[in-house]
């Protein structure tokens, strides 16, 4: 979707470790909110699926006392379902449980039912009724790589899913295991990490164990896809067969997010944080870095942004919308959330004192914006 | 019939069509495990609340038989006898 019309507006999704909040907004500058919704759950997920005509907010929930599950809405967040056999669950067998939902993946406009989803312990689900039930990809759960996977600091999970238009590639990022690459729309995976550094393991460049953070595709460029890893940003060119760094230029290679432009070639945001030993914006001054150039330069854009922030900005807590220019939006684990209407070149406050965020999600919508809710 | 009944806490009361207690008719001893089964087959939600899919009870879920918490004694292995009330509680972790 390239522009608005009159009919539209944009929903801002913003999942947090205490619930979730709504937005929406027909200029994306004044914001009417309704939360939090999910009071006292965190909400590590978000899924805005807008096709099929309809607009579905899909979550996933963890409560620390009752366990994780995926609910969705199809009325921006007046009501919510949780499927009643549950949306996911690992089969008999498998002798595994989920614990929490990292990731929740509408497919391409052409597959409308598709959905995918990443959960910890590390394994890939799809789901082809619009996220009410989701089925193992029994692919991956099976690989013989599996016992040797690891966990990062929040845990061993697959949190990144990137599907390309015609479905038969599909990428997965781990933490800890790497990049894995199916060419057969999930039916086999291999690890693809050349060229992707692991400097806390014994061989700093295994097949597989890269501690990634978070992979995006380029959406104009086939087999051209972005990694932000712990320490390291590169990009690859030929379907992740190799990848090359593109840190240079950016204040610090460490950071947890990639987002990539809509559909311009060669855009893509990270937001660089200082590391190991501090994990803050570098200086304790907080701001995004643009390539237009697929990594050979990049841009500091901070106007907007506060002056001091030591919090970090996980990695699905920041999104794009599809709109022309395209919305970027982050979140931080102090509660504050980040907008720009504009691709980065001025942010405003959206939001602040919330607990701290997890993920935020955004999505030009059909229909009016919701009336009900506090305005931001 | 003698009765076991099962207190549930008012956040999960909803999922169980908003009843505070549920109960099943029992004759002689029954495990916790066999117990929930019993009282959540028509409650999927809610038994999802309590145990994951593999039967395990979740984390931070209490439930209290005599006033003993049944990780103290058989876990869901635990005997229940008839007449008596179980206690499902939150544990109080959390930040």
């Amino acid at each position: 979707m390239g522009c608005m019309t009159a009919s539209e507006s944009f929903v801002l999704a913003i999942g947090t470790k205490k619930g979730l909040w709504l937005a929406t907004s027909q200029d994306r500058k004044q914001w009417s909110f309704s939360g939090p919704h999910f009071l006292m759950s965190e909400i590590p997920s978000i899924g805005i699926d807008t096709r099929d005509g309809r607009t579905r907010i899909m979550v996933g929930v963890r409560s620390e006392h009752w366990g994780p599950y995926v609910a969705h809405s199809d009325d921006l967040g007046a009501s919510w379902t949780e499927p009643e056999q549950g949306a996911i669950k690992f089969p008999e067998g498998t002798d595994a449980a989920v614990e929490r939902i990292w990731q929740i993946y509408p497919d391409a406009e052409s597959r409308p039912g598709v959905v995918w989803a990443g959960a910890e312990p590390i394994s890939v689900w799809k789901s082809t009724d619009g996220g009410e039930h989701f089925e193992l990809n029994r692919g991956l759960w099976d690989h013989p790589h599996r016992s040797e996977w690891g966990a990062g600091y929040g845990g061993a999970a697959a949190h990144s899913i990137v599907v390309n238009p015609s479905g038969d590639n599909v990428h997965v990022a781990m933490s800890t295991g790497g990049v894995y690459r199916s060419l057969d729309g999930g039916t086999s995976w291999e690890p693809r990490n050349k060229g992707i550094s692991a400097y806390f393991m014994p061989d700093p460049n295994p097949e597989f164990g890269q501690c990634v953070h978070k992979i995006a595709a380029d959406a104009a460029v086939d087999g051209r896809l972005y990694a932000q890893n712990h320490h390291g940003v590169y990009r690859t060119d030929d379907n992740a067969e190799n990848w090359e760094s593109i840190a240079e230029g950016l204040p610090a290679d460490f950071g947890f997010v990639m987002l990539t432009h809509p559909r311009r070639a060669g855009t893509a945001w990270v937001v660089p944080l200082k590391a190991d030993g501090e994990r803050i914006p570098p200086d304790g001054k907080l701001a995004v870095h643009r390539t237009d150039d697929a990594g050979a330069t990049w841009k500091r854009l901070d106007s907007g942004l506060p002056q001091s922030e030591f919090n970090a900005v996980l990695r699905d807590a920041a999104s794009v919308d599809s709109a022309e220019p395209a919305g970027v939006y982050f979140g931080t684990r102090g509660g504050a959330v980040y907008a720009s209407a504009d691709e980065g070149e001025t942010f405003a406050e959206v939001a602040s004192h919330l607990p701290d965020v997890l993920c935020v999600r955004a999505a030009v919508v059909a229909g009016a914006p919701i009336t009900a809710g506090f305005s931001a | 019939m003698a009765e076991i009944s099962v207190v549930l806490p008012s956040v999960l009361q909803p999922l169980a069509g908003g009843q505070s207690i549920l109960t099943t008719p029992a004759d002689a001893a029954v495990t916790v495990g066999s117990l929930l089964d019993s009282v959540t087959g028509t409650y999927p939600v809610l038994a999802r609340r309590l145990r994951d899919e593999t039967g395990a009870l979740r984390r931070y879920v209490n439930i209290y038989v005599n006033g003993e918490e049944v990780r103290r004694l058989r876990g869901l292995e635990t005997e229940v006898s008839a007449g008596q009330e179980v206690l499902i509680i939150q544990s109080v972790a959390g930040g």
